[in-house]
């Protein structure tokens, strides 16, 4: 079973997020990254699964030169080898743009059985490149995975619904988006990060992608950011201090706005 | 005028309410059309020729079993029988996988997770998103192709205007690809009567403080006619159904007015509920993040502050 698992190197939740002014873009220099917490599900469940049988994980991301901190992660962590999507002319692509050079980049590593990959990033947050990529690929994508058994020739999957719990079928090869419920991710061991320091990462332009520079990237970007403004910050409340009225005083703040 | 295309999002013809909001964002950017993929279709026409659908695209097919792809295709049909200025999805999970899948298909932009959407005045569209969680808003277009947004709920006030809802039957079959993945089978979730959490107007969630104890958190929810949330930690512990997780990895809702009960607010919290329009917390740490959020805050334990308040909401309601 090969694997390919893609990641995203993000910016930090935790720090001050925020836009480059010149062009409206994720300011991904200068606030710290890290690999997106939600692709470390994703890479552990690749992990299992080959740790069960056999084969490979291959872990693919596209980004700036920090974004090699998420394939290192991912190395660490047990993946085998890395491919690192890296170009000046990317800078600034949107979501239909990443799925082309993902898919691009899945094409030239050779077709593997099962591609995994988090539910969405924790920057962007569309949930929808998993998708786009599956429709580039022509491959049938059971997302939002809680759970996934792989068979010869099949996944199964549970999803967990707002009406129901359902299980999902489909035959290899698939892309399957994973959940934060789906494992709990490890953290690199001692010798997970030594083995890491051996293991081959890839490095592809567009150019060996044969993708051209007019095809990504912002100007070639199928939507435009127009304007981008921080919220205000909400104005100070009134905060009380229980003293055996709290209740009270609450259901009166809610029928003072109309809400009861 | 250019149509506007909106998909149904109904559950056997019952439609949800995002429907009347995206067929009301619709009328703003041209001529409503609504398509309805799936069966059910009787009780779902009136309804749709209430919000002003002029047209009624039917793909008649029973797609019970299938995940998105069919939907995606059924759209792309459409889409090249209208040629219209742009489609409407409700941006739930399911929503934003026919956008994506249908953009692929079409060469064209996607937006999701709008808060809102006008027309910019030039036969586009301009879209408003808040990111960061909740700490930027960010307006945008689409500028290549047929937009296609994905609006997520409560993000219009639906307006009543009857259309012809003329029908237009549309052939379809799906691919082989459609019929590479399918759900073999699904257990329904008990109903808890409540209202759904996305497009509840009121929520009230529980986290760390309840210990595992939602009883209280819940019988305030219901006399409010609220739906119920959790925070990350209440479900991680297994306290509550992951399908009512409040967050960056569970839902974002942005009610009329959201209760934070024993939930500190830390980012992966304030990702899922920061846009809210009115916001109240109970917490016995005064120190809680969430306090820096609110419109109004009770520092105190809500095993005591939510019943008394249940029950002061019961007297001004009879």
């Amino acid at each position: 079973m090969n694997i390919v698992v893609c990641v995203k190197y993000v910016p930090d939740a935790q720090a001050e997020r925020t836009f480059n002014a010149s062009d409206s873009t994720t300011d991904r220099v200068n606030v710290d990254g890290l690999l997106s917490e939600l692709d470390e599900y994703a890479v552990e469940e690749a992990l299992k699964i080959v740790e069960a049988g056999e084969g490979e994980v291959t872990v693919l991301t596209i980004g700036p030169d920090n974004a090699s901190d998420a394939i290192k992660k991912a190395l660490q962590m047990g993946a085998d080898k890395g491919v690192h999507v890296i170009d000046d002319a990317i800078h600034g692509s949107d979501a239909l743009a990443t799925s082309l050079l993902l898919a691009k980049a899945i094409e030239k590593i050779g077709r593997p059985d099962l591609v995994i990959t988090g539910m969405s990033s924790t920057d962007g947050i569309m949930g929808v490149v998993p998708t786009m990529l599956a429709e580039r690929l022509g491959l049938p994508a059971v997302t939002f995975a809680s759970e996934l058994t792989v068979g010869a020739g099949s996944v199964s999957a549970r999803r967990d619904g707002d009406v129901a719990s359902q299980t999902i079928e489909a035959t290899l090869p698939a892309l399957v988006s994973v959940t934060d419920q789906i494992n709990e991710p490890r953290y690199p061991s001692f010798k997970g990060i030594m083995a890491a320091k051996k293991k081959t990462v890839d490095t592809w332009s567009l150019a060996d992608l044969g993708v051209s520079a007019a095809e990504v990237g912002l100007d070639a970007a199928w939507t435009k950011v127009t304007s981008f403004e921080a919220r205000p910050p909400r104005a100070k409340g009134t905060i009380v201090k229980d003293e055996g009225d709290g209740g009270a005083k609450l259901a009166g703040f809610l029928a003072e706005r109309k809400f009861i | 005028m250019a149509e506007v295309l909106v998909l149904v999002d109904h559950v056997d013809g019952a439609l949800r309410k995002t429907t009347s909001e995206l067929l009301t964002i619709a009328r703003r950017l041209g001529e409503p059309s609504a398509v309805f993929i799936g069966s059910g279709f009787d009780a779902a026409k009136e309804g749709l020729a209430a919000y002003g659908a002029e047209k009624v695209y039917r793909v008649d097919a029973d797609l019970s079993g299938f995940l998105v792809v069919p939907q995606a295709e059924a759209l792309a049909a459409v889409v090249a029988q209208a040629s219209p200025a742009a489609v409407l999805v409700a941006s739930s999970p399911e929503g934003k996988e026919i956008a994506a899948r249908l953009a692929v298909k079409l060469g064209s932009g996607l937006i999701t997770d709008a808060v809102d959407v006008q027309s910019d005045g030039a036969g586009g569209v301009a879209t408003t998103q808040t990111v960061f969680a909740g700490s930027y808003t960010v307006k945008a277009t689409v500028t290549k192709g047929t937009p296609v947004i994905a609006v997520k709920p409560n993000s219009a006030a639906p307006e009543a205007v009857s259309g012809a809802a003329t029908e237009v039957a549309v052939a379809f079959e799906p691919s082989a690809l459609a019929q590479s993945a399918k759900i073999v089978s699904a257990a329904p979730k008990a109903k808890t009567g409540r209202p759904e959490l996305t497009e509840a107007a009121i929520v009230v969630s529980g986290g760390r403080g309840t210990g595992g104890d939602f009883s209280k958190v819940e019988a305030f929810a219901d006399s409010l006619g609220a739906a119920v949330g959790a925070s990350r930690a209440a479900v991680d512990a297994g306290w509550y159904p992951h399908s009512h997780q409040v967050g960056q990895t569970g839902k974002q809702v942005s009610p009329q007015l959201y209760v934070a009960c024993g939930i500190s607010g830390a980012i992966q919290h304030r990702a899922g509920m920061q846009t809210s329009k009115t916001i109240v917390a109970v917490n016995k740490d005064e120190e809680a993040p969430i306090f820096e959020l609110v419109d109004f805050g009770v520092i105190g334990d809500l095993f005591a502050v939510l019943p008394q308040a249940t029950d002061a909401v019961a007297v001004a309601k009879a």
